[in-house]
């Protein structure tokens, strides 16, 4: 009888201390688990610092940095950057805001003055960038509003592009629509390695 | 559960507070005499054509915004895509009283080639808010 106990308690002993020695290499794992978070983590912000420095790189012109011309401009379409026309090409699109290419684009006259320097401090003709500055030239549209897209520049660079899958195309629409092809439009970045148009693919020649 | 009641509070205070905007702005239409106002003739106004002076094309705020208020619009130009216009699905509409009157202003010049009247502004808010 006491020999029957005693191997009982054995046999108790002994499962209890597989589970301890279980739950002993759960509670590692976990702590490892744990420990790849955090370098997960740190990798993470590595890597975003790293993006931000190769977006910087990147840059062709200047990424919009006005809240209220991003707001108030953006609101209708893509926040061209000052940097894609020259001075006195903003200064006669800010003339002429009540016929904005057919639009009423009116703002309150705090706004327009702070939308009107921030545009003329930071137009083609001011930049440091070289593709920004090659937008210095200006447009020479027939209808006497500047665009971005009869500047000498655009012309050429957008020359091998066939109509129709720009205007032709319901995704597009227009070449005034940057961002639908220039995924990264928005950060500053048009090189051609990052041209993606939709419904035909990679546009890298 | 407790965490479902405090969202449905801040669900009920934020749509409240965007209707109370709402019916500041109605206030203030009423204040220069007009009104009542109606979802319907808000509706109708949405939905009519308007011809274009300047270019030929037929214009109205549906243009952008479409017919279903609780779907997002695209601009018609740009093919800018625009938040829904209704107040159930987008509480932030009508928060910002200057806001809505600017947009109001650019919007109905474009559409209907003059500003709106207070009477209209009013229809148009009690069909967004009906929706």
């Amino acid at each position: 009888m006491k020999k029957t106990i005693s191997i009982i308690t054995l046999g108790i002993l002994s499962i209890a201390s597989i589970g301890a020695v279980m739950s002993s290499s759960e509670w590692s794992e976990r702590e490892d688990e744990e420990r790849d978070e955090k370098e997960h983590e740190s990798d993470d912000h590595e890597d975003g610092l790293f993006r931000a420095a190769w977006l910087k790189s990147q840059e062709d012109v200047r990424p919009v940095e006005n809240e209220t011309y991003q707001r108030e401009c953006g609101g209708c379409h893509f926040a061209y950057q000052p940097g894609l026309l020259p001075g006195q090409d903003w200064e006669s699109i800010m003339d002429s805001l009540l016929e904005h290419y057919g639009d009423d684009a009116s703002l309150d006259e705090l706004q327009a003055t702070e939308i009107r320097s921030y545009l003329l401090d930071n137009a083609a003709n001011r930049a440091s960038l070289s593709r920004s500055r090659a937008f210095s030239a200006g447009s020479d549209a027939g209808d006497g509003l500047p665009r971005i897209t009869t500047t000498r520049y655009f012309r050429r660079e957008h020359s091998e592009i066939p109509s129709r899958i720009v205007r032709g195309n319901a995704q597009v629409g227009n070449f005034s629509n940057c961002q639908a092809c220039h995924r990264t439009a928005d950060a500053g970045i048009y090189n051609e390695h990052q041209v993606v148009i939709p419904g035909v693919g990679k546009w890298d020649d | 559960m407790k965490m479902k009641i405090t969202f449905g509070i801040a669900g009920l205070v934020a749509t409240s507070m965007a209707y109370g905007s709402a019916v500041h702005l109605i206030e203030s239409y009423r204040n220069t005499g007009a009104g009542p106002f109606s979802p319907d003739a808000g509706r109708s106004g949405w939905l009519h054509e308007h011809q274009s002076s300047s270019v030929v094309d037929t214009r109205s705020c549906a243009s952008c915004h479409g017919t279903d208020l609780t779907q997002p619009g695209r601009h018609v130009k740009t093919g800018k895509p625009i938040e829904p216009m209704a107040l159930s699905v987008n509480p932030a509409r009508l928060t910002d009283p200057k806001k809505a009157e600017k947009w109001f202003r650019r919007n109905c010049r474009w559409t209907l080639g003059r500003e709106c009247t207070p009477q209209e502004k009013g229809n148009f808010i009690q069909f967004m808010t009906s929706q």
